[in-house]
């Protein structure tokens, strides 16, 4: 990937509500063109981060620069950006037309403009033919498209995304991620997306900020963040991942050497652990998908080690297996594909793991 | 810049753009009801002098008011016909209140709603009037009475009394029990009576376990919003309540407007607020108790 | 059948709420001065009557003038004090709103002697005016309880997704804000009309010389011979009342239809 100029930076940003400390020094920098995610439980500043941006929350102190301009210098209604609210907030005494041409009253373009305008912008987003619509007649997916639709528009530099997919049902939703990430790279300008659904956030995004607590705690694209989780929160939060107490035996520039409970002495890549120092009692973690059951006849690649399967959670295509490790008292979850010739274990077959040092990830 | 020095700065703007907002509807409130009320209670301590008010400080007003048998009276009558109008009202008005939220179809209780409101705004003076023909010597009541042979001669104990008051009352001031009540019932989530029943109460237990205590809150209101004006009113008792019905209201506006003592008739009215408010508190408290329960 | 007995009960009520009104029209056209039964045959010449007392098209004139005036006056004082309420913080709030709703809960004839004995302290003159004063005072808190429902029900995002969009506050609040409370607009101007127009004991002690209808119909009350007449007014009224009622009505539901909120149904 080209680096691309930045187009939001955030310089030590802080905000606070009376004694409520809701972002504590932002920094970070959101590249043009980009599909950039704030993703976090609610309460973590995810949204007020990108009210700041939209300009209807003034920081408290720091500097947000839009576009290489002190946003601060810059009113909401003069910004470069559009939002799309969590409610969509169409306007519901106008037609599904004026809603869109909402945000071209000022621009003073004539009728057959205007309505070339507003009749691409609803091709865009799959509505023609639905202008002359009452704006309280349409359902949840199409008051979606109306407000992106009403935010592209203005062909804004940055369109701001607040949880827009939460309002709908499961299938209507991972519809409307696909349509997304194709609308992102057809018009090619920055979307900044608000969600607390991490599956959501690794789907769409080129770049991810984890949050916690008014800060960023990770930036990362969706695979380092799945695979290379820097805190036990982080891990936590996005996807399942076991944990296991560990001892750290040496540490040197190319991994360290380790003594994990139940799996044994192994050796982890400098990239997964981050340097400490030794004899330090530690965590170590590691993907339900890392782990594998083998069947009869199968030998294990890398290492491989006993344990008794204690819960069963069969799911169609997969089965999730909680099993003890021998030497370990809490269990490790491990899912294995259901493929012909793999029949689901019973609760307390003998079972061997198989796993890979490769997987591992180690916490400080 | 400090966060503090921008903390302060909006909380600033909010509360001056809130406090503009809010100035000229505030001021109005401010000189034509905070000010004459707090003219009325100064005026409560004067003395009255001929065609002129003598500023002498004197609590003779409240003695007056407190301790002469006749304006005693007229406020002890006007507390319990009050009271027995907003009882008979609210009793009355929680079945229909009931019915309309539990038992009306939900496209119809609107009309149902409309219905109730309706007589509420038809002219307050023409309704209290109506009942003045209704109950009067040569009524309607009467005179049907009469024509249909079943009394002999009028019933005059039907009309200029404390009875005619308290049904003139109770029928102006119906729809204002309702309303409140069925808000409090509609807010009810249904399935906690199914749940009340799931949990192997009867349907009336139910009802007096699970929502009555939950309506009590629309209750209070009913109640409240029916004692106060009751309690000040004036047509009614001028228009049907005879010498002998005469309540709190007549009393002031004769102080004011026949005897132009207004010192006596501003204790009066003080007085008057003073009972309104207690008895208002005392609902509140009761409301509040009722809804912590027993325990705290 | 749903209700059983609730419902008979229900209905008797509705009797006895119109039983009174019902007698109205009925002896209105009544060929008879008494007002008792039974009736002694038709007759439209009380309602001729009306068309022949001066006294009473000057009472009529004041009271349209003043009600038309307080609805005017009370329901912009009361789209600011809705606003401010509904949409911001400030010192003082709670006791200011306090204060505005406060002759809710003040028995009006309270209100009624304490603005008396001001406006008499000052020197200002008792007229059609003055019943204005007193009327916005009390019409007021009824408009900011329809309109606060009505700004409540203002989803914040709208606003802040016009100014995003490039307009300003003020042409915000004319091209979103003001379109989407204007039907609680009309129903407030509607109901503090009826209000001040029914409004008998604030204009009784306020109005001077110039009565308005309700002073006017009281100081009837004493001759029994304008009776029959007081019904054919009344007859009018009611008529009149409920018109402007259902037109209230239609607004209110169109604005709940427009907001996309469930009918919670009524007024207050």
């Amino acid at each position: 990937m080209t680096a691309k100029p930045t187009m939001i930076e955030f310089r030590d940003v802080q905000k606070y509500y009376g004694d409520y400390h809701a972002l504590r020094g932002i920094n970070a920098s959101i590249r043009a063109g980009e599909f950039f995610s704030l993703l976090g439980p609610s309460g973590c500043g995810k949204t007020t981060l990108l009210r700041t941006i939209a300009g209807f929350e003034e920081i408290s102190s720091g500097v947000i620069l839009i576009d290489g301009k002190d946003a601060s210098t810059i009113p909401a209604n003069k910004r470069p950006t559009n939002m799309v609210f969590q409610s969509y907030a169409i306007f519901p005494h106008l037609t599904v037309e004026e809603n869109v041409g909402f945000g071209l009253r000022r621009a003073g373009l004539d009728k057959a403009e205007m309505a070339r305008r507003v009749g691409d912008a609803l091709a865009m987003v799959g509505l023609t033919g639905f202008g002359k619509r009452a704006a309280h007649a349409l359902s949840g997916g199409q008051r979606q498209r109306v407000a992106l639709a009403r935010a592209l528009i203005l062909k804004p530099k940055v369109l701001l995304l607040d949880e827009p997919l939460s309002a709908l049902d499961k299938k209507m939703r991972e519809q409307m991620q696909m349509e997304l990430i194709k609308l992102q790279r057809q018009v090619g300008i920055t979307f900044i997306l608000v969600t607390h659904d991490q599956e959501e956030a690794l789907v769409m995004s080129d770049r991810i900020a984890v949050m916690f607590e008014g800060r960023i705690v990770q930036l990362d694209d969706p695979e380092t963040l799945y695979r290379r989780p820097k805190t036990r929160q982080v891990a936590d939060f996005i996807g399942t991942m076991n944990f296991l107490p560990a001892t750290v035996l040496s540490d040197t520039p190319e991994g360290c050497e380790v003594e994990v409970a139940g799996l044994g002495r192994c050796r982890i890549a400098a990239d997964q652990a981050p340097p400490g120092g030794n004899g330090q009692e530690t965590t170590v973690g590691f993907r339900p998908e890392t782990l594998t059951i083998l069947y009869d006849g199968q030998a294990a690649t890398v290492r491989e080690t006993p344990g008794t399967v204690e819960e069963v959670v069969y799911y169609g295509d997969m089965t999730y297996y909680d099993v003890k490790l021998d030497g370990v008292s809490a269990a490790v979850r491990l899912s294995m594909r259901n493929v012909p010739g793999r029949p689901v274990l019973d609760i307390g077959t003998r079972a061997r793991v198989a796993w890979s040092p490769d997987a591992l990830v180690l916490f400080r | 810049m400090t966060s503090g020095g921008v903390l302060r700065r909006m909380g600033r703007s909010e509360a001056a753009s809130g406090l503009a907002m809010i100035s000229p509807t505030a001021s109005y409130a401010i000189l034509l009801l905070a000010a004459p009320l707090a003219l009325i209670f100064i005026y409560s301590f004067l003395t009255d002098g001929y065609l002129e008010i003598i500023r002498t400080f004197t609590f003779a007003n409240y003695l007056e008011a407190w301790t002469n048998e006749l304006y005693r009276v007229v406020m002890l009558r006007s507390l319990m016909v009050a009271l027995t109008v907003t009882a008979v009202t609210v009793l009355l008005a929680f079945p229909v209140a009931y019915f309309v939220s539990f038992h009306v179809d939900p496209s119809r209780k609107s009309l149902w709603l409309f219905l109730i409101t309706i007589p509420f705004w038809t002219s307050y003076l023409i309704r209290v009037f109506l009942w003045k023909v209704i109950l009067g010597y040569n009524g309607v009541v009467n005179s049907g009475l009469l024509g249909l042979g079943i009394i002999s001669e009028p019933l005059q104990w039907i009309n200029y009394n404390v009875g005619a008051v308290v049904v003139t009352l109770a029928h102006a001031y119906a729809p204002f029990a309702i309303l409140p009540i069925f808000v409090a019932l509609e807010k009810i989530d249904r399935s906690l009576l199914e749940a009340g029943q799931d949990l192997g109460e009867s349907r009336f237990m139910t009802f007096l376990r699970v929502t009555l205590p939950l309506a009590m809150p629309g209750v209070i209101a009913a109640v409240l919003i029916v004692f106060i004006p009751t309690i000040g009113d004036f047509v009614t008792p001028q228009l049907v309540g005879g010498p002998e019905g005469r309540m709190v209201a007549n009393l002031i506006q004769l102080q004011y407007l026949k005897l132009d003592n207004y010192p006596l008739g501003s204790a009066i009215a003080v007085s008057a607020m003073v009972i309104v408010t207690v008895v208002s508190l005392f609902f509140l408290y009761l409301n509040r108790r009722y809804l912590r329960g027993p325990e705290s | 059948m749903r209700g059983g007995w609730f419902k008979v009960y229900a209905l008797v009520y509705l009797v006895f709420l119109y039983a009174p009104i019902i007698l109205l029209p009925m002896f209105a056209f009544n060929d008879a001065t008494v007002i008792a039964f039974p009736l002694s045959g038709f007759s439209t010449k009380w309602f001729a009557a009306l068309a022949d007392d001066p006294p009473l098209h000057d009472a009529v004139r004041n009271s349209l003038i003043i009600a038309v005036t307080t609805a005017i006056l009370s329901t912009t004082l009361a789209v600011f004090a809705a606003r401010a309420s509904t949409r911001y913080r400030f010192p003082g709030k709670a006791g200011l709103m306090g204060l505005i709703m406060l002759p809710l809960v003040l028995p009006e004839i309270i209100v009624a002697v304490s603005l008396l004995s001001i406006l008499l302290m000052v020197g200002i003159e008792l007229s059609i005016l003055t019943v204005i004063l007193g009327h916005v005072l009390i019409c007021t808190p009824f408009c900011i309880a329809i309109l606060s429902s009505a700004f409540q029900s203002l989803d914040r995002s709208l606003e802040e997704a016009a100014y995003d969009l490039g307009e300003t506050s003020f042409s915000t609040f004319r091209l979103i804000i003001l379109p989407l409370v204007m039907p609680g607009i009309i129903s407030s101007l509607l109901i503090s009309f009826t209000i001040s127009l029914d409004e008998f004991i604030i204009a009784f002690f306020l109005a001077g010389t110039q009565a308005t209808l309700p002073v006017y119909i009281f100081s009837q009350f004493r001759f029994p011979q304008a009776v029959p007449v007081i019904m054919a007014l009344g007859t009018i009224l009611v008529c009149l009342s409920v018109l402007l009622l259902s037109i209230a009505e239609f607004f209110r539901r169109r604005g709940l239809a427009r907001s996309g909120t469930k009918d919670t149904g009524g007024f207050l």
